[in-house]
């Protein structure tokens, strides 16, 4: 079993001061650093405020995997489409969606992204080709390969990022998706996030191989694995792989090493892995390990990086001071939304008599 | 008006779509080369081609997640599943994806997307009889429309192809070579969510729906002739949303019942239609609400066994009677 963390090659030492890997320019990589906190420092306030009874229901912190959603959707477009699974905050923070509104969401309150009808599993803002947390397990996937096809059928140069976890491999939906797209050579990048853990199940009890990327052979579909603790680690994979697609040469799957520091959810006591395996995980966090890197190549300071945690906080404090006194939903609307075009026959009469019309097509 | 069958009817409005709305795509399985397996979409790949008329996997879940996706990214698939037993396999997505979108993203975006399936029988065995319609009625979020004649199979497949939310739009395998007059001009449209009184009658509604609604109106004939019994005759088209306030009305004026339905009787559409019409219309009603169900039975491959199970228009008949 793959409990013990993989380093990735130390790249720092041959590169010249002020310069990022893969193309990217600084103020990227300083963009980049400030989203893996703005996730850290949300998903604790989201904690907190779960304590605090203000969230309810299910919470999925991605505290240890920013880098991630934060190094792939870098590597994206602005315009290409994004789906993700349950632990879905990292998406939505990365891709640049209202932090307040997110906030407001896992409050229940209208001025939620969602208004308060998703919550934390069901983040999206289409607005942003953010398509949504989605939580049944897989089930996106081949949602994704669909959205690719559109692409594909009007011949937009458009990429698809669909997100899912070690756990969801086991499903048949995954498979399903992955034959649809790989038959038909759609742009859509698959992106395991492998933290080696289904929920409760460890990799070797819920699948036969640990390497989750040997899956996309059977697919013909080509595939790179990264370090999920290092940004640049997977900025560099996901561009080649949206590279690869909006090429026209189909499918990419990306295997992202990566580890949840907390449990599967709220309420998971962790009586499945041990506090060392945890602890050796936490030495790689990827954002001092990324912090540490832009100060050792002068891109930024330690005095910049505190200057940036300080900023993120207040913008967490200010987000959920916002989500506590919005408003909640009126009541009178529940109703709204359970079709984009509501057809109310109680709102018609008694539909005529068509008796004797042979077509019985009277409209 | 032309004559069509039931089978060219669909056809007719899958073409007739697909010639208006190039964003219109279909897919399912062996729906190209073999025509479908009710020869439903036969012709189709060759004046379309096989990017519009999608040969896939054998693959219900996929299929339909799919479409959904395609239809978020813009078209307008209608995803064919072979039965509607294997659309037991597409579950998921149908009830968690496709009728939760619109509502959980906060109406963000909608799912135009058409699941076109089959219901039926004729000694396929127990895994390939089912009825399932009253599971997916009972979904908010799914529109789900169940058509008895070539015409309203033809203008409710053209609502549905051009209605923006998911439509679960169930064919009948025993229905497909009936023949009927559709009109020949385009865009006849039957609305989604109105049903229709299509014999008039003093003293009892019979209120079915796909094939039970041609066995309630061969029960009325019975009942007329050998009986002196007027029935009136409701085809509900549409189960979700449904048209009470035209089921009520009818039963207004004949103050008696009958619901039809081939699903089994524990849990079946019928179940809920007529708790529901008895709240609204009971003290129109001189009779209990009598209800034509299947029996509680897995249906077996024997025709002698199938044949006891078959609700037709003699259980409507008996019912009817019993009421007096």
């Amino acid at each position: 079993m793959a409990t013990t963390p993989r380093k990735s090659r130390p790249r720092a030492a041959t590169r010249s001061a002020g310069a990022l890997p893969h193309g990217l320019t600084a103020q990227q990589g300083r963009d980049m650093y400030r989203k893996m906190v703005q996730i850290r420092h949300f998903e604790d306030h989201a904690a907190e405020a779960y304590a605090q009874a203000k969230v309810g229901g299910f919470l999925h912190l991605y505290i240890g995997e920013e880098a991630v959603a934060v190094g792939a959707i870098a590597a994206a477009r602005e315009d290409d489409h994004i789906l993700g699974h349950y632990r879905d905050h990292g998406y939505a923070l990365a891709r640049g969606c209202d932090v307040k509104a997110c906030m407001a969401e896992l409050f229940g309150r209208e001025t939620g992204i969602c208004h308060g009808r998703g919550g934390s599993m069901h983040l999206a803002d289409a607005s942003r080709h953010f398509w949504g947390g989605h939580a049944i397990v897989g089930s996106h996937i081949p949602i994704g390969a669909g959205m690719a096809y559109a692409m594909q059928y009007r011949e937009e140069p458009l990429v698809v990022l669909d997100f899912f976890g070690d756990g969801a491999t086991g499903n048949g939906i995954f498979h399903e998706g992955l034959n649809m797209a790989a038959l038909w050579n759609l742009p859509v990048v698959f992106i395991c996030e492998n933290n080696l853990y289904g929920m409760g199940a460890t990799l070797a009890e819920e699948s036969p191989v640990s390497d989750m990327m040997i899956k996309a052979e059977g697919y013909t579909m080509p595939a790179v694995q990264c370090d999920g603790m290092d940004v640049l680690s997977v900025y560099g994979a996901v561009q080649q792989a949206a590279e690869h697609c909006r090429s026209g040469k189909g499918p990419f799957f990306v295997e992202a090493m990566t580890y949840r520091f907390r449990g599967h959810s709220m309420a998971d006591p962790e009586l499945y892995r041990d506090k060392e395996e945890v602890r050796r995980w936490r030495e790689l966090d990827p954002i001092p390990r990324f912090g540490d890197f832009l100060v050792q190549h002068r891109i930024t300071s330690p005095q910049e990086l505190a200057e940036v945690n300080e900023e993120v906080e207040a913008e967490m404090l200010e987000a959920v001071r916002f989500a506590d006194s919005s408003p909640w939903p009126e009541p009178d609307t529940v109703d709204r939304w359970i079709y984009a075009k509501p057809i109310d026959p109680e709102a018609s009469e008694e539909t005529p008599s068509m008796a004797g019309d042979p077509a019985g097509a009277a409209t | 008006m032309a004559e069509l069958t039931y089978r060219e009817a669909v056809r007719s409005a899958m073409r007739e779509e697909m010639r208006r709305d190039s964003r219109v795509i279909l897919m399912g399985e062996s729906i190209t080369g073999y025509g479908g397996s009710y020869a439903v979409t036969k012709g189709l790949v060759e004046e379309f081609g096989p990017k519009r008329v999608m040969e896939t996997p054998i693959a219900e879940a996929g299929i339909v997640g799919f479409a959904i996706g395609a239809a978020m990214g813009g078209l307008r698939p209608v995803a064919e599943l072979m039965t509607v037993n294997f659309a037991l396999l597409a579950l998921d997505q149908i009830v968690n994806s496709a009728a939760k979108f619109h509502y959980m993203f906060g109406g963000q975006w909608s799912v135009p997307l058409v699941v076109r399936t089959v219901s039926g029988f004729g000694q396929l065995g127990p895994t390939h009889s089912q009825t399932f319609e009253g599971w997916f009625a009972s979904v908010p979020g799914l529109k789900v429309v169940m058509p008895a004649t070539p015409a309203d199979a033809k203008g409710l497949l053209l609502s549905a192809i051009r209605d923006p939310d998911p439509v679960i739009f169930i064919e009948h395998s025993l229905l497909y070579s009936t023949k009927g007059e559709v009109p020949e001009e385009v865009d006849r449209e039957v609305p989604i969510g109105r049903a229709a009184v299509v014999r008039e009658g003093t003293d009892v509604t019979l209120a079915g729906y796909s094939r039970m609604l041609l066995q309630a109106l061969h029960a009325a004939e019975v009942l007329e002739r050998e009986d002196g019994v007027s029935c009136e005759v409701v085809d509900l088209r549409t189960l979700r949303p449904l048209d009470y306030p035209t089921v009520v009305g009818s039963v207004g004026r004949t103050h008696r019942l009958v619901l039809c339905g081939e699903d089994w009787r524990t849990g079946g559409f019928g179940g809920s239609l007529l708790s529901e019409i008895q709240d609204r219309s009971f003290d129109d009603l001189d009779a209990p609400i009598a209800r034509v169900a299947m029996r509680d039975v897995p249906l077996p491959y024997s025709r002698r066994l199938e044949q006891q199970l078959i609700p037709g228009s003699q259980q409507i008949v008996d019912a009817v009677r019993r009421m007096s």
